[in-house]
């Protein structure tokens, strides 16, 4: 399902992949109304790099075309193959009526996981998600935090190179966040490529090494977390940061 | 009449304790046929169903809008239809099917599948609203996807299941005229109550009423009891 | 699967009969089938129709023989080559029944067409059968005038069976014209009594026919050239006399002597 965007074939052999993902002039548009309007965004391999930006930026509509559920309307999105297909996980967690194991070993399958690594695999994410005093729950019976939680380890089924996450935190409560970043971060250390579209710039601060400063569908500040949230180059971005709504 | 009322209740619980043989026989044929009518309208409506949900084609819309359509199809229309294509002066008559059994199944499952086409489009569409960008990111297959959608639509299907199994189970007109009504071979509940009727013996016509309503409640309350485990389960569309 | 095992169970071939309803309704069949069943091994199966509705399932060949009481329809069946030949089998007759306080004043008529004029006259509520069964063709030939009465106020088509009819008839208190095989053995009379009875014009002659194999080569003419053979016979003729409903025998056999 990755075929609206063009995949880069990186050279197979090099050892460490310098680029994860290259998006070059992308456009995209509901109907009449330009929602990207021409964004080149290159993201070095590794680490957390933070979307951020006003509502209506277009930062979840950059998220999913990088996850090949949007299709461009000019412009191309590369993603390395080396990285495998990205792996998404949602402001809100959509589980399936069954069991949070269910959940996992269904996510399982569709990641071709073979049968014989299934049990094992399993095991390792509840650990990780911490929910494996959950495994027998009905998954939509747990608490928002562990179904966020359980929506994080469903991600992590296909061993993913690239982790996008759109606002993953934004309808939870302080200790299920923090949860969750311990999560993201842990995924990070394993050398997973994080892109996490946030509002919250604590959060940002918190996670992100890098950070893009989208408005109005084009990426007005890109660099260094540190840079973009402290010395940023454009007045729109200072207006954003100084907690002011932009229109 | 109200003696007749009366009297069809006395009549069907003598009919059931005394395990009357030809009742039992009846009994046993209309399940055989509406229960392989609602499997083959099954094994053909829910993949049909979960297509028209999931899928975008030129034409979709007709098809919803005829097999809608096709939910009203007048069970004598279907049985006529069926006898002019099985009668030994019909295109089919090689297939030697008219007033058997097979011909009855053909009849039911005809009648039942565009219910069950309809409803599981309907249900496997609103699941589709909830899970289909989720299931999207997975990377799950369409026949992945479809599948999923299948079973975490079960509560909803079986009750399409049911809708069409009740009206399989009650319809007349269609076995009536492709199966016959041949005593110990094509008789069903349906029919012999309408041989009943015919013969002026209200009661009895009544009391084997009775005996097909019993039937019917009987396999939606073994359908509830065998329904999977409440795991979340919040909705019923 | 099924579909291959439910076809056809059986060793032989079954014959199927397409009857009349009044044969069926009466209870005739449960009680002669199994007799000749027993003797010849062979089964029976009767679908059960209206006479005209039986002659058309027959020309489509549906069919092996035909049980039916409609003697012209019948001969024109076989004229035109779809039956071998049409012999008589048994007869019994027409009975008008109407509610017992008799508004058109027909009992005590000698007639079935004085009967029907005087329903007719008195716009009393009269069901006919109107689906061209044997009952329905004979009714037709009793109406005085010509054409018969249109479907009215008065004059009610059910379009359906015997049975159906005779449900209509009492439901409505109408006058209605029945075999009376299925009357004896009718058993929602409600308070209606036989008015007219015993007019020659009321004769009701049941034939059988076997359906012509140069029309109809895959039809079992064999088995059912047995049954027609039986039926006629001194065996099957004397089974027929003996069917009783309430002590009252239903059907009289009249098979031409072979």
């Amino acid at each position: 399902m990755h075929t609206s965007a063009k995949v880069l074939t990186f050279p197979p052999h090099a050892p460490v992949v310098e680029t994860a993902v290259a998006i070059t002039n992308l456009h995209i548009s509901d109907g009449p109304t330009a929602i990207l309007q021409g964004i080149d965004l290159t993201l070095s391999s590794g680490g957390i790099t933070g979307l951020i930006g006003p509502n209506g930026a277009g930062k979840s509509v950059l998220l999913r075309s990088i996850a090949g559920l949007l299709t461009p309307n000019r412009g191309q999105v590369c993603v390395a193959t080396e990285l495998g297909a990205p792996a998404m996980v949602f402001q809100k967690p959509v589980l399936l009526r069954r069991s949070v194991k269910a959940n996992l070993i269904h996510a399982l399958k569709i990641a071709g996981v073979p049968r014989h690594q299934r049990a094992g695999r399993l095991a390792e994410i509840l650990v990780m998600t911490q929910l494996t005093t959950h495994a027998e729950a009905p998954a939509r019976r747990l608490s928002g935090g562990e179904q966020q939680r359980l929506a994080f380890g469903r991600a992590l089924a296909a061993d993913p190179g690239l982790l996008l996450l759109d606002e993953p935190t934004a309808s939870l409560d302080p200790a299920s966040t923090a949860a969750i970043e311990v999560l993201i971060k842990q995924t990070a250390a394993r050398g997973v490529k994080v892109i996490l579209v946030t509002h919250d710039q604590a959060q940002a601060r918190r996670l992100c090494d890098d950070i893009a400063f989208l408005h109005h569908g084009r990426i007005l500040e890109q660099g260094p977390a540190q840079q973009v949230l402290t010395t940023p180059q454009t007045q729109t971005a200072q207006t954003y940061l100084d907690g002011a709504l932009l229109l | 009449m109200m003696n007749d009322f009366a009297g069809a209740f006395r009549q069907a619980f003598g009919l059931i304790v005394t395990a009357d043989a030809e009742l039992l026989q009846i009994i046993g044929l209309s399940l055989q046929v509406t229960l392989s009518a609602v499997a083959i309208a099954a094994m053909i409506g829910l993949p049909i169903g979960a297509l028209l949900a999931v899928s975008r084609f030129t034409g979709r819309g007709v098809v919803i809008v005829l097999m809608n359509a096709a939910m009203g199809l007048p069970p004598v229309v279907v049985g006529l239809t069926l006898y002019m294509l099985f009668s030994q002066a019909g295109p089919l008559a090689v297939l030697s099917l008219l007033y058997t059994p097979a011909a009855m199944i053909i009849a039911q499952t005809v009648l039942v599948t565009p219910i069950i086409i309809a409803l599981t489009r309907m249900t496997i569409a609103s699941l589709m609203l909830e899970h289909g960008e989720t299931l999207l990111a997975m990377r799950a297959s369409a026949s992945q996807r479809i599948i999923t959608l299948l079973i975490e639509a079960r509560p909803a299907l079986i009750t399409a299941l049911l809708a069409g199994m009740g009206r399989a189970l009650a319809e007349v007109g269609a076995v009536m005229i492709v199966g016959g009504n041949i005593n110990h071979a094509t008789r069903v509940m349906t029919t012999a109550i309408a041989l009943e009727t015919s013969r002026g013996e209200l009661a009895l016509a009544l009391a084997l009423g009775i005996i097909l309503l019993g039937l019917s409640l009987s396999i939606n309350a073994a359908a509830m009891l065998l329904r999977p485990k409440d795991i979340g389960l919040v909705h019923a569309h | 699967m099924a579909l291959i095992l439910l076809s056809n169970a059986g060793f032989a071939d079954p014959i199927i009969v397409q009857s009349t309803t009044s044969t069926q309704n009466s209870g005739l069949y449960e009680y002669l089938l199994p007799v000749f069943e027993d003797e010849t091994g062979i089964e029976i199966r009767v679908v059960a129709v209206g006479t005209g509705q039986a002659l058309k399932n027959a020309q489509n060949c549906d069919g092996d023989m035909l049980i039916t009481h409609a003697k012209a329809a019948e001969q024109e069946f076989v004229a035109q080559g779809f039956g071998i030949a049409r012999h008589d089998l048994m007869y019994n007759d027409f009975i008008i029944v109407g509610p017992a306080n008799d508004p058109a004043g027909v009992a005590g008529l000698k007639t079935a067409s004085d009967a029907l004029t005087a329903i007719a006259k008195a716009n009393a509520p009269f069901a006919s059968r109107g689906d061209n069964s044997g009952t329905h063709q004979a009714e037709l030939t009793l109406w005085p005038e010509d054409p018969a009465p249109s479907s009215g106020d008065w004059y009610l088509e059910t379009g359906s069976g015997m049975g159906p009819t005779l449900n209509a008839a009492i439901g409505l208190s109408a006058y209605t014209l029945t075999d009376r095989a299925t009357w004896v053995s009718f058993g929602n009379k409600g308070d209606h009594v036989i008015l007219l009875e015993g007019d020659p014009a009321l004769f009701n002659q049941y034939g059988v026919i076997v359906v012509n194999p140069s029309h109809c080569p895959n039809a079992n003419i064999e088995d059912a050239d047995t049954f027609q053979t039986w039926l006629l016979g001194p065996a099957g003729q004397s089974a027929i006399a003996g069917f009783q409903v309430d002590g009252q025998q239903l059907f009289t056999p009249n098979a031409a002597n072979p």
